[in-house]
């Protein structure tokens, strides 16, 4: 609490000063006449130097940190914040944060790395180098205390920004001796050693959020919420069929309605009326007269797409990514053999900020003001959208109102928003999608199905286990360039044979892995968790009808299998403990478990569930044990853990994207239904850290979340769940 | 045109009849506290009290409320975020991204403002605004904790 309350409760006002000041690499704390040009507010100013790319610190011993990656809600920034202080040996009640911007980062030969903000990377693909960049800090600031008191720097002793020499007895603290460090080489890469984990004191503890209290009063501000002097704002609708296109509309018809600028083309497919007000834009967009020509994907339905993935199913065009001993043949002779089909829906994301971008255009300069996940990416879609070299475009990254892979990898509503700035050079323009526009254009998760095969020879041992996965490809849509000889691996997530990041975790004597892709007229893309989540429902669903007919517990089931995936082992170890796994439950309660590894990481859930004759499901509780390596943020491993629940019980229960006539049904949460606080169960989050490696955490705990639920249910009816959403499924 | 008390200040506006008071509040007033999530009334980001009472803002429209109505907003609910509410979601660190918090902040103290001592049935039922980042858990323990301290 204390460090939260140490957070700048910037204005309004000041906020605008503030993102521009981050653009100039200084630290925050002055304050301009509001409407300042803000390229002004980025001449340099007199403000402490900074000490390296990553650390500033004042006189008053106030620590600036400087962030690069997004924080959308993942806790990113606390996280890295504690890394970079707990090298730096910084008081943390003095520590602030800053985003850097991708413009700067680009003008300094990225300094801060990669900004982008997905595959749950943000804290393991940077924490060395911002571990590095603390830790030189740190080197830099006592090299200064020893050269102006002429001792050796061994002798020297530092904590909390206090800096001692025991032999004269003298102490100084870092803000006294910063400036005189932002003069120093910085040390040689080679001679920084990073702390252990055994020695943190900052890390790897449940500190507070540093950014919680400007989002307790309604004073932090969104990209939805900015406001600069002659703003207009713009409303857009894209054909509704995804594919089709644009072919007139009837401007006169609005243009004497309240407010209305102008309606202007925005691309293709796309048309924005800009207004004085979002309201008025958006009124007059809903009484436009729009001609379009729907083309071919108007054809298509949710039927047709199911149709074609079932192809998939028992095609011959699959590729094979793991082939072990002969399964077809195991399977053929098998004493049992064990058959499922399962299906998974589009999802989309539903971000409670629904997209918005702010841009302002000239012929020499382009800004924009953007809440992605992916800095650098937006940075160059402005570029190209605007037509102006990168060095003449900025934009000023906006924290996300939930992100979840939307704002990642495609940046579609900052081509949209600098097409529309372009038509009103000079002028700041914010579009704004509404709630049905964001629901209706989505980069959605892949729709998929899997048919499933598993022998079990007479002792009750798994023999032979065949996964046909069919399904639509993310790299297909977004970058096929990722797909090698035709073979996407990538809708195999959580079923490589490959260690590290998302490996198959059982040992089967014959084992064939498949894949065969099925792309509909329907964009795709990473939404939390990505393939994890479909395959861990067919795999860890599917074992637990093979333990079922096996004759075996679950979760011996799987130890047997695990033997030679000790991390895989661990988690079901400490999920099983926790959970009390195998004592007995009040009448009608059942468990269910799950299995699985995503982004280097390492789930297991069990879920407590009833059952009610109309098949209405109750769950109870949830136990999430997790293995990411290191721990930085407990606290925070167990709010994502929450969120992985909440959003992964949506899918579960009630979120599916259909297509009708070539476009999504499900416009806003009237029919998009998600999970409400009564539903919710109570969640506890199990650390099993083994310390030797860094996982992700924002997405590795979604994938156990319905199969542990789905089994759950299983085992309360003795009837398998196999299609999403159970919404309106009979499950007794 | 309308007039309109809001966190205790008269605003006179030019506005359409029809227009929802989520839109005055954040387009004309210029208080961006309160949010737009989804413009039917489903999600509760756009929570605003009227008269003490929880309402949704996009779906009220401005002819509807009269100028004697006290409205208040996130930035209206106390001096320095010292509500018993707003006490509680620092110490439970509820936030993640932080959009639907406004709402949610708005609906808690509502309910606790009512009832002093909710049970987590009444809870289920006062909150029903949307939180995509699933901090439910956190929301719940935050107006126990509010309730005590209130006590």
């Amino acid at each position: 609490m204390k460090t939260a309350a140490k957070q700048p409760n910037l204005s309004r006002r000041k906020f605008m000063v503030a993102t521009a000041a981050a653009s100039g690499g200084l630290a925050l704390g002055f304050s301009l006449p509001f409407g300042a040009d803000l390229a002004q507010a980025q001449a340099p100013l007199a403000a402490s130097p900074e000490v390296n790319a990553w650390v500033v610190i004042k006189p008053d011993d106030t620590v600036v940190i400087r962030i690069a990656r997004t924080e959308m809600g993942q806790g990113t920034l606390t996280g890295i914040a504690q890394l970079v202080a707990e090298e730096l040996e910084c008081d943390w009640k003095k520590v602030t944060t800053e985003m850097v911007t991708p413009g700067q980062n680009l003008a300094r030969k990225r300094v801060w790395g990669d900004m982008a903000t997905g595959g749950s990377r943000g804290i393991r693909g940077s924490e060395v180098y911002t571990r590095a960049g603390g830790a030189a800090a740190r080197m830099m600031l006592l090299q200064a205390a020893a050269d102006e008191w002429k001792v050796p720097v061994g002798e020297l002793t530092v904590s909390e920004s206090v800096i001692r020499h025991a032999g004269s007895n003298r102490m100084t603290t870092y803000g006294k001796v910063s400036a005189a460090a932002a003069k120093i080489a910085p040390p040689d890469p080679k001679t920084i050693k990073l702390k252990p984990y055994t020695q943190w004191k900052i890390a790897g503890k449940p500190v507070k959020r540093l950014d919680t209290a400007p989002k307790l009063n309604g004073s932090k501000i969104y990209a939805i919420d900015l406001k600069f002097p002659g703003m207009l704002n713009a409303a857009v609708k894209s054909c509704e069929v995804f594919g089709g296109k644009l072919v007139s509309f009837d401007d006169a018809k609005v243009a004497k309605m309240a407010g209305v600028k102008r309606v202007v083309k925005v691309d293709d497919a796309t048309v924005a009326v800009v207004a004085d007000t979002w309201w008025h834009a958006k009124t007059a967009l809903d009484a436009l007269p729009i001609v379009w020509d729907e083309g071919e994907g108007a054809k298509a339905s949710s039927a047709t797409i199911a149709k074609n993935l079932e192809s998939g199913l028992t095609s011959n065009d699959a590729f094979a990514d793991t082939t072990i001993g002969d399964t077809m043949k195991a399977l053929a002779a098998a004493p049992k053999k064990i058959e499922a089909v399962y299906s998974t829906p589009f999802l989309s994301h539903a971000t409670m900020e629904p997209m918005t971008c702010t841009a302002k255009i000239t012929a020499d300069r382009a800004e924009a003001w953007v809440p992605t996940q992916n800095g650098d990416q937006a940075l160059a879609a402005l570029s190209e959208t605007a037509g102006i070299p990168l060095d003449k475009c900025e934009v000023y990254k906006m924290d996300p109102g939930g992100g979840f892979g939307r704002r990642v990898t495609i940046p579609d509503y900052v081509h949209k928003a600098v097409n529309i700035a372009r038509q009103f050079p000079g002028i700041h323009v914010k579009m704004i999608w509404s709630r049905e526009e964001d629901q209706m254009h989505g980069f959605y998760r892949p729709i998929s199905q899997a048919r499933m095969a598993g022998a079990i020879d007479a002792q009750g041992n798994l023999q032979a286990l065949h996964i046909r996965v069919s399904g639509q490809s993310i790299n297909a849509f977004s970058n096929p360039a990722a797909i090698k000889d035709g073979k996407d691996v990538r809708q195999l997530q959580g079923l490589w044979k490959e260690p590290g990041d998302a490996q198959f975790g059982y040992t089967v004597p014959n084992l064939q892995i498949e894949y065969a892709m099925r792309n509909s007229h329907v964009p795709v893309g990473p939404w939390r968790g990505v393939n994890t989540n479909q395959n861990g429902i067919y795999l860890e669903c599917f074992m637990d009808e093979l333990a079922k007919a096996a004759g075996k517990d679950p979760v011996e089931f799987r130890r047997t299998l695990m033997q030679k995936h000790p991390k895989h082992l661990g988690v079901l170890n400490a999920v099983a403990e926790k959970s009390g796994w195998g004592r007995p439950l009040p009448a009608g309660v059942h468990r269910g478990v799950a299995v699985f590894m995503g982004y280097a990481s390492y789930s297991a859930a069990v879920a407590e569930v009833s059952v009610s004759p109309k098949s209405e499901v109750k769950v109870h509780r949830m136990v999430i044990a997790t293995d990411c390596g290191n721990v930085v943020n407990p606290d925070q491993i167990a709010a994502q853990t929450d969120g992985a629940v909440a959003m992964g019980l949506s899918a579960l229960f009630f979120n599916e994207i259909t297509i009708d006539k070539g476009r999504v049904v499900e416009t806003n949460f009237h029919n998009y239904r998600i999970l409400q606080l009564a539903d919710m169960p109570k969640v506890e989050s199990v650390l099993a850290p083994t310390h030797d490696f860094w996982g992700g955490v924002g997405e590795p705990t979604i994938c156990v979340v319905a199969p542990a639920v789905m089994n759950a249910i299983f085992a309360a009816t003795g009837k398998p769940v196999r299609h999403l959403p159970i919404k309106n499924q009979k499950l007794v | 045109m309308a007039r309109l008390n809001i966190n205790g200040k008269v605003h006179d506006v030019q506005v359409e009849d029809g227009t929802p008071l989520l839109w005055v509040i954040r387009e004309q007033v210029g208080l961006t506290g309160t949010k737009y999530g989804c413009g039917v009334a489903q999600c509760g980001a756009c929570s605003v009290h009227i008269n003490g009472e929880v309402r949704r803002s996009c779906m009220t429209p401005v002819s509807s409320v009269k100028a004697e109505d006290r409205i208040v907003t996130i930035e209206g609910l106390s001096p320095n975020s010292s509500n018993p509410i707003q006490k509680a979601w620092l110490e439970h660190d509820v936030p993640q991204c932080g959009y639907c918090q406004s709402g949610q902040i708005m609906a808690a103290s509502a309910l606790l403002a009512k009832n002093k001592n909710p049970s987590d049935k009444d809870i289920d039922t006062a909150m029903t605004n949307i939180c995509r980042c699933g901090t439910y858990q956190r929301i719940r323990a935050a107006i126990h904790t509010a309730a005590k301290a209130k006590a």
